[in-house]
């Protein structure tokens, strides 16, 4: 089981909570149970996500795997100039 | 497939050098081709004809009299570009700011456009072109924007990100907010807080070469573009869909690039151009005039925003708030979000918070600009954070290392760090010999640190052997600051070979997978990650011809500095095999050897730089002086240190212009008052003194190399550097940016009537 975080505008996808608990044991698999526990993420998928496992940021890599008792956050996906 | 992109402190022999650049002598010359510089049989001149109000409805156009003009071969409007049927809504919107719609929504909203045998008679056309508007009422002000009488300018856009969803449309679009802790617990545990307003213009990435391209669509739904931009794949991709083409039908080609800083990650002209094209059965060279790249490319985001800094009287930065309001421009963006994400990021505070708002406006569509969003929000934090550490007694360099973010440490948008270099930065200002050199009247020094996330993204290349030794290494990311050097030396490493014997291309979208745009700081480290593992697998393939051509097994021949070897008792008195001796057997040993790769390069490092400079003020005019520049930045591992050093001095050029001249100037009626290089002044070489730079070199644990990005962080420092600067040299604090010569003298006459608590 995860607690994954989120902040900004995915944590309002996230119907405001700080932390929620998932079990995946990837990126893809902690998307896909947030996006159908709550259908406002597809907006933010849309828009772009990214994830931070243990603070190393993941835009599109949605294979990685995520360690048991790892920090996860969510995050809008950021551009650049 | 998975590749490990962990760094490994491998040992270099040809990264860190400083080799001559490939693009030099044509860019010297002139022979390097730009978006203008290319022409095909029958080509046509295209034009565009742009809103003169700020907010109008679109009653009517008639084209018909420029139709009729001969030597006009196409008049477009938004008519002939309509939406395509489930185009994303970020797509749509882009289509609406290449061509207005019902409404023009800014001064310099294109409304038409002609394709016509020469320039003249274009020109001739877009002044017969009858355009009948409704002018509305318009706002151009971020603050006016958000009050609950200002114009509401898409009656579509409800904020979102507030509790309860609001029920009556407005200008804000969304509200974000980032932080940790109590902030009302922090606060009380202040000695001291410091609360202060700040306002910043908008400015332009002030590229030299403006938006130009040929576009060429066939009868058949076939096309070509050449253009001027950071991402040839994402332009095919974007105009494809915007204009309803197949993506693998539209060949995009970029050209040199002439400066983009963000600018050119985005599509402003080029779909007009292509459905001129379509309609005119010819191909059209489109080239934007500099008054239509000021008023009708995107710019930054104007701000205003509140900061309130708490600490205690031992310098421990104890609460944080900000609250940011940034303009998009006409169509919603996520500018205020941005700096959200990177206000705080340099220092640790246990309780803050950051919120954002993106405001719309009637201003041209705002686009990224290196570190987008970042140097206006540094610019009021780390003016406060000067004002607090005079405020505890501390000397800013300590009071910013008593406080700066570390390693393990929770960054204040959530993730916690990894390593990074904001305290090295600091320790390097503190010890550096500017800081101790004497200064004169009327002169000051102030220092102050920037931050930027850096990024990764989609990437492939090829690396392909010649039967001569030579290599052809082929990417996708457009090289807008020097990342073939740094892509040639990486082969070269990799493959053990001289620089000299590597040639870096940039690919046509026919010519490669698709890459993501080179933004970001994203070049280097993106394509140079895909080159490392390209050249692994041709090495791979060059010890499986060593080994046919010795006759004996792959797994008893090594790669060491460009030769195969035989390795074991029963092979090791065999010679060596150069690269250009199994290359030139290649035809009878198999083939061609190449490596390809494609990955999602992930894990791009943070960025931080702390900047140290001395301007002097002249008290008659207000005009400042930048005398002494000094850029200390965390890059990770240096490719190419010319490289990076010139990013980082084009960095703080470009912030220097931003503090103290560039700005966007709205009269009343909306409209633009500036567009031109002689009204929006910007920093040229006579105004800045040699900017030092000095290298950290911190490895990103994310990059075989320990890569960094380095393009973007150093434009994030410069406005507070000087601002701070400023103040230590004239007792002003400036509250808003550009600090430009009537602001500063209106602040000194303020200050001389009023002491320097009055601010400016």
């Amino acid at each position: 089981m995860l607690t994954v975080k989120a902040n900004g505008s995915v944590r309002n996808a996230l119907d405001g909570a700080e932390s929620v608990e998932v079990t995946a044991s990837t990126i893809r698999e902690l998307l896909d149970r947030l996006a159908d526990r709550y259908p406002a993420l597809e907006r933010e998928l849309d828009a772009g996500i990214a994830v931070a496992v243990n603070g190393e940021i993941y835009r599109d890599d949605r294979d990685v795997v995520i360690p048991d008792g790892a920090e996860v956050f969510l995050l809008p996906r950021i551009p650049g100039g | 497939m998975k590749h490990d992109n962990a760094y490994t402190g491998q040992e270099f022999k040809v990264i860190g050098t400083r080799v001559k650049r490939p693009d030099g002598i044509d860019k010297v010359t002139g022979r390097a081709r730009y978006g203008a510089d290319a022409s095909l049989p029958g080509q046509l001149v295209g034009r565009i004809l742009r809103s003169p109000h700020a907010h109008a409805r679109i009653k009517s156009i008639d084209t018909s009299k420029a139709e009729a003009l001969p030597g006009v071969k196409a008049v477009v409007t938004a008519a002939d570009m309509p939406v395509p049927e489930g185009l994303p809504a970020d797509l749509a919107h882009m289509l609406e700011n290449s061509m207005a719609r019902e409404r023009a929504l800014y001064d310099g909203h294109a409304v038409a456009a002609v394709a016509a045998i020469d320039a003249r008679t274009a020109r001739k056309a877009l002044g017969l072109i009858d355009v009948d508007y409704e002018p509305l009422p318009h706002v151009t002000d971020v603050d006016a924007a958000m009050q609950p009488d200002a114009p509401v300018i898409h009656d579509w856009l409800y904020t979102s990100g507030v509790d309860p969803k609001p029920e009556k449309p407005s200008n804000v679009s969304q509200r974000t907010e980032f932080g940790l802790g109590d902030l009302d617990q922090g606060f009380a545990e202040a000695d001291v807080v410091i609360e202060r307003s700040f306002r910043t213009e908008a400015t332009h990435q002030g590229y030299i070469e403006p938006h130009a391209c040929l576009a060429n669509v066939r009868p058949d739904g076939s096309g070509e573009l050449w253009v001027t931009t950071q991402g040839p794949f994402v332009y095919r991709n974007v105009c494809a869909q915007m204009l309803g083409m197949d993506i693998a039908k539209l060949k995009v080609t970029s050209s040199e690039i002439g400066g983009g800083f963000g600018g050119k990650t985005h599509v402003w002209a080029e779909p007009v151009a292509l459905a001129l094209s379509r309609k005119a059965n010819r191909p059209v060279k489109l080239v934007m005039t500099r008054d239509e790249v000021f008023r009708a490319s995107g710019p930054t985001s104007s701000t205003s925003m509140d900061i309130k800094l708490g600490a205690t009287r031992d310098g421990t930065l104890v609460a944080a708030r900000a609250e940011m309001r940034y303009g998009s421009g006409a169509f919603p963006g996520i500018w205020g979000m941005l700096s959200c994400m990177t206000s705080f990021a340099c220092y640790e505070i246990a309780n803050c918070k950051a919120i954002g708002y993106d405001v719309v406006l009637n201003r041209p569509k705002v686009a990224a600009y290196r570190a987008p969003s970042a140097p206006m929000a540094a610019f009021g934090v780390e003016s406060a954070m000067d004002e607090l550490a005079a405020a505890t007694g501390m000397d800013p360099v300590e009071f910013r290392l008593k406080n700066a973010s570390r390693e393990g440490g929770q960054s204040h948008y959530g993730p916690v760090w990894g390593p990074i270099g904001i305290r090295a930065t600091l320790e390097a200002v503190r010890d550096h010999p500017h800081m101790q050199a004497p200064l004169g009247p009327n002169q000051g020094r102030g220092m102050a640190c920037g931050f930027w996330f850096n990024i990764g993204g989609q990437t492939c290349c090829d690396l392909n052997i010649g039967v001569d030794g030579t290599v052809t290494l082929t990417v996708g990311t457009v090289d807008v600051g020097g990342s073939r050097a740094s892509l040639g030396l990486i082969a070269a490493e990799e493959l053990g070979i001289p620089y000299e014997q590597v040639q870096v291309n940039i690919a046509d979208t026919g010519s490669l997978g698709h890459n993501d745009m080179t933004e970001g700081s994203r070049g280097t480290f993106s394509s140079g990650m895909a080159a490392i593992f390209a050249a692994r697998n041709a090495v791979a393939v060059l010890r499986e011809r060593a080994a046919k051509m010795w006759d004996i097994p792959v797994d008893e021949v090594t790669w060491e500095d460009g030769q195969a070897k035989a390795t074991g008792s029963e092979h090791g008195n065999l010679p060596p095999l150069t690269l250009a001796d199994i290359a030139a057997k290649s035809p009878k040993t198999g083939g061609p050897i190449a490596g390809h790769n494609e990955v999602v390069a992930d894990g791009a490092g943070v960025s931080f730089a702390s900047h140290i400079c001395d301007i002097e003020v002249d008290p008659e005019t207000g005009a400042t002086k930048v005398l002494r520049y000094t850029v200390v930045q965390d890059a990770g591992k240096a490719i190419h240190p010319d490289y990076v050093e010139g990013q980082f001095q084009g960095g703080a050029a470009q912030g220097i212009g931003w503090a103290l001249n560039e700005e966007y100037i709205y009269g009343e009626d909306g409209r633009l008052q500036n567009p031109g290089f002689l009204d929006y002044r910007m920093p040229v070489c006579s105004d800045l003194p040699f900017i030092d730079t000095k290298i950290l070199e911190i490895p990103n644990p994310g990059h075989p190399y320990g890569v960094r990005g380095v393009g973007e962080t150093s434009i994030v420092p410069p406005l507070a550097a000087i601002g701070n600067a400023l103040s230590n040299a004239v007792g002003v604090r400036m509250h808003h940016v550009p600090m430009s010569p009537p602001r500063i003298l209106k602040a000194l006459r303020e200050h001389a009537r009023t002491g320097p608590e009055k601010a400016a």
